[in-house]
C-alpha cells in the first residue's frame, strides 16, 4: 500500500548547472540553496510527487543529478542524517570562511 | 616517429574554443548532462559534492614562473583565492562555475597549459620525479622520457578509450622519487653493463581496493625503445583488460590474472612487430627533446659554502629548515629546497594566491624562474645557490611557506576527502590537520625522524594510504566517520603494502592511535638512526598492535 507506511522524511537535492552548488527542491517545485526551505516527503506518495518535478527539472537542464535523502527535524528546519548530506549543507568543514553556505549561516 | 609536431597554442586554442560551444549548448539545454559530462571530464571539469572542480595538468611537475602567477591569478580571478596541489602533481580549483571555464582555458593556453589527459581512461599525466635534472644520484634527467610520454600519448586515438585510466611513472635512478611500483607502468632510470642508459621496465602496479606492488617484466629496456615498448604493453592491455567490471578493469588486474612470464611473453610479442617502427627514437630525437631541458646558466662554484654554515649556526629555525627541507645538488654550490605546504594544522597541498606569487617571486630571485610540485604535495625550488638558501627561507616565512617538517611526520599526504570529494566516504583534511597540530614541537618531529603518514578519505586511496608508513583509510559506518590503520607500507625503492592493524578508530581516537604507534616506535628503536620503517620491519605488527588495542 504506497504512501501509508512510516518511512523516514526525506528531501530532495541536486547541483545547480551554472555553478554546480548545492541545491534543494522546494514545495513549490523551485530550488533554494537552504535546506530550510525544503519540501519535505513523509510518505513514498509525496516522494513520488517530488522526484518527477525533480526529474522533470534534470531532464530540463536545469539541475545535475537530483536525488532523495533523509532528514530528521530540528530546531531550524529539517537537519540531514548522516555526515556526507551535512557537509552538502554546510560547505567544506576545512574551511567554514568559504563554503557557500557559511555565508548564510 | 609518431607524434604531435608539437602542443602548440593553435592546437589548446582551439580545443578551448570547442568546449566554449560546448558549454553554451549545455546551458541552452542542448546537451543533456548525459552528453555533456564526458566532454567536461575530456576538460578537466569535475563535478564535487559542493560545486565544480577544475583540474588542471601539470606536465612532469614542472612550472616555470609566469605559469605558477598565472594559476595565481586564476584563483583569484575566478575562483576562491586558492588552489590545490594534488598527489598527482596536478592543480585543482574547487569553486569554478561552468560558465567561467571555458575562460580558465583560455587563460591557461596563453602559458602552455591545459587541462587533458587529467580525467577519463586515457593516459594520464606521467608522475615524474620532482628532483629530475638536479638530483645528485640520477642516472639522466626523467623530464625528457615525461616529454616523449607525453607526446606520444596525448591524445594517442588507439589509446583514449582503455578499460580503464592508466598512469605512467618515470624515477631518474635506483631510488624511487616517484612511486613508480605503484603505478600502472614504472619506469627506473638505469645503465647497463655498456654503460648505455635504458629502464628497468614494471607493470601492474596500484592502489585502491586492491592494492598490488608493480612486477619487473624487463629489466633493461634501452632508451631508443622506450615509446615502442609502452605501445606494446598499452596495447595487450587495451586487448585483454577488463571491461566488464570496473573494479578489475586496471592493469594490475590483468597482470596479477595472466601471471608475470606470461604477460611479459605476450609483450615482447607484440613488441617484436613495431620495436624498429615509427616509434623507435632515433638519438637526434632524444637529443632534440634534451635540449628544451638544457640545464640553466649554472655558475662555478665550490660546494663549501661559509656564508650558509654560519648562518645555520646563528639561527635555530633556518638550521632546522636546512635540515629537513633543504637536499643535495648534483652542482656544487646548489641546492634543492622543498616549500612545505603543510603547515601544522593547515591543509595539505593547499596554496593561496599570495602564496603562489610568493614562490613565483623567490624562483624568479634566486632559482632560475622555476618549480616544481612534488607527488607529496608540496613545491621545490630545484636551483638555489646555498648562499641564498637564507634569503629564501626568510622570503618563504614571509609568506608562511617555510615550515621544517619535509619527509617529517607532519609531510602528510592527504586526499581532499568528504570535505570536497563526491566519491569520499569520510574526511581526510581534519584529521590531517589534528595529526600535524599533535605532532607541531618541531624538535620531536626532529626526533622522531622521516615517517610518512598518508590519509585517503576512501578506498580509492588518492594519498597513496596502503603504501606510507602509516596509512589512515576513512571509512563510512553508519553515517559516522571512522579511520583504518595501516603500517608498514613504503612508496620508495622498497614499497611495500601497510598491512591493516586492527579494527578502525572514530575520529576522536584516531589521532591518539598515532600518537600510540610513535611511542611504540621510540621506545621500540634500536637508536634514532634507525627509522620508523626498519623498527617496523625489525619487530613487525605485534607490539603496535597490542599496544594500540591494550584498554580494549
Amino acid at each position: 500500500m504506497r504512501g501509508s507506511f512510516v518511512m523516514p522524511n526525506t528531501a530532495i537535492t541536486a547541483n545547480r548547472l551554472l555553478d554546480g552548488f548545492v541545491i534543494y527542491l522546494t514545495p513549490d517545485g523551485g530550488w533554494s540553496e537552504s535546506l530550510a526551505d525544503a519540501a519535505i516527503a513523509a510518505t513514498e506518495a509525496e516522494l513520488d510527487a517530488l522526484q518527477a518535478v525533480a526529474e522533470r527539472d534534470a531532464r530540463a537542464g536545469r539541475v545535475i543529478g537530483p536525488y532523495a535523502f533523509d532528514v530528521q527535524p530540528g530546531a531550524d528546519g529539517p537537519v540531514p542524517l548522516g555526515q556526507r548530506e551535512t557537509l552538502r549543507t554546510l560547505g567544506p568543514s576545512v574551511r567554514t570562511d568559504l563554503g557557500y553556505q557559511a555565508a548564510r549561516r | 616517429m609518431y607524434r604531435y609536431d608539437e602542443f602548440d597554442r593553435t592546437f589548446v586554442t582551439q580545443r578551448v574554443e570547442q568546449f566554449r560551444e560546448q558549454v553554451a549548448r549545455r546551458v541552452s539545454g542542448e546537451l543533456s548532462e548525459d552528453e555533456f559530462k564526458p566532454l567536461r571530464l575530456t576538460n578537466g571539469l569535475y563535478l564535487q559534492l559542493h560545486a565544480y572542480m577544475l583540474r588542471v595538468a601539470i606536465p612532469y611537475g614542472t612550472l616555470s614562473s609566469r605559469q605558477l602567477r598565472r594559476l595565481a591569478f586564476i584563483a583569484r580571478r575566478y575562483d576562491r583565492g586558492y588552489g590545490h596541489f594534488t598527489t598527482r602533481q596536478n592543480i585543482q580549483f574547487n569553486w569554478p562555475t561552468l560558465g567561467e571555464v571555458p575562460d580558465i582555458l583560455e587563460e591557461l593556453a596563453e602559458v602552455e597549459m591545459h587541462a587533458i589527459q587529467t580525467s577519463g581512461n586515457c593516459i594520464r599525466n606521467t608522475t615524474a620525479d620532482a628532483t629530475a635534472g638536479v638530483a645528485a644520484d640520477e642516472i639522466a634527467d626523467s623530464r625528457i622520457y615525461c616529454e616523449l610520454i607525453r607526446q606520444w600519448s596525448t591524445l594517442h586515438p588507439e589509446f583514449s578509450f582503455l578499460p580503464r585510466k592508466f598512469k605512467v611513472a618515470v624515477t631518474g635512478s635506483g631510488r624511487d622519487r616517484a612511486v613508480t611500483a605503484a603505478h600502472d607502468i614504472g619506469l627506473r632510470l638505469k645503465r647497463d653493463a655498456d654503460g648505455r642508459v635504458g629502464f628497468e621496465v614494471l607493470v601492474g602496479g596500484g592502489q585502491g581496493r586492491t592494492p598490488i606492488l608493480a612486477v619487473t617484466i624487463r629489466e633493461f629496456l634501452p632508451e631508443r625503445h622506450l615509446l615502442s615498448y609502452l605501445e606494446a604493453v598499452l596495447r595487450v592491455y587495451n586487448q585483454l583488460g577488463r571491461r566488464d567490471n570496473i573494479y578489475k578493469a586496471r592493469i594490475k588486474i590483468l597482470v596479477r590474472e595472466t601471471g608475470t612470464a606470461e604477460f611479459a611473453r605476450l609483450v615482447e610479442e607484440e613488441w617484436a612487430h613495431i620495436r624498429d617502427g615509427e616509434l623507435a627514437l632515433p638519438e637526434q630525437e632524444i637529443a632534440r627533446i634534451r635540449a628544451y631541458f638544457a640545464p640553466p646558466p649554472y655558475e662555478a662554484l665550490a660546494d663549501a659554502c661559509p656564508e650558509l654554515d654560519a648562518q645555520r649556526a646563528g639561527n635555530r629555525a633556518f638550521d632546522a629548515w636546512v635540515r629537513s627541507n633543504v637536499e643535495a645538488h648534483k652542482r656544487p654550490g646548489y641546492a634543492v629546497a622543498t616549500v612545505s605546504l603543510k603547515p601544522h594544522g593547515g591543509i595539505p597541498g593547499d596554496a593561496s594566491a599570495d602564496q603562489m606569487e610568493a614562490v613565483a617571486d623567490l624562483a624568479d630571485a634566486f632559482g632560475f624562474s622555476e618549480i616544481r610540485v612534488t607527488y607529496k604535495q608540496n613545491l621545490l625550488l630545484p636551483d638555489l645557490r646555498q648562499r641564498d638558501l637564507f634569503a629564501v627561507w626568510r622570503g618563504l616565512k614571509e609568506a608562511g611557506l617555510a615550515t621544517a617538517n619535509s619527509h617529517r611526520l607532519s609531510d602528510i599526504i592527504a586526499c581532499p576527502g568528504l570535505d570536497y570529494c563526491n566519491l569520499a566516504n569520510a574526511r581526510s583534511i581534519p584529521i590531517a590537520q589534528m595529526i600535524s597540530t599533535r605532532f607541531a614541537d618541531l624538535e620531536r618531529e626532529q626526533e622522531i625522524g622521516n615517517v610518512t603518514v598518508n590519509i585517503s578519505g576512501c578506498i580509492n586511496a588518492c594519498a597513496h594510504h596502503h603504501v606510507a608508513n602509516i596509512g589512515i583509510l576513512g571509512v563510512d559506518k553508519k553515517g559516522k566517520e571512522f579511520y583504518q590503520v595501516t603500517l608498514g607500507g613504503a612508496a620508495d625503492e622498497t614499497a611495500a603494502i601497510g598491512d591493516i592493524v586492527g579494527p578502525a578508530f572514530d575520529e576522536d581516537a584516531i589521532v591518539g592511535a598515532v600518537e600510540t604507534v610513535v611511542d611504540v616506535y621510540l621506545a621500540e628503536r634500536r637508536d634514532a638512526a634507525e627509522p620508523f620503517i626498519d623498527t617496523y620491519r625489525r619487530i613487525g605488527i605485534k607490539p603496535f598492535k597490542e599496544k594500540l588495542y591494550a584498554a580494549r
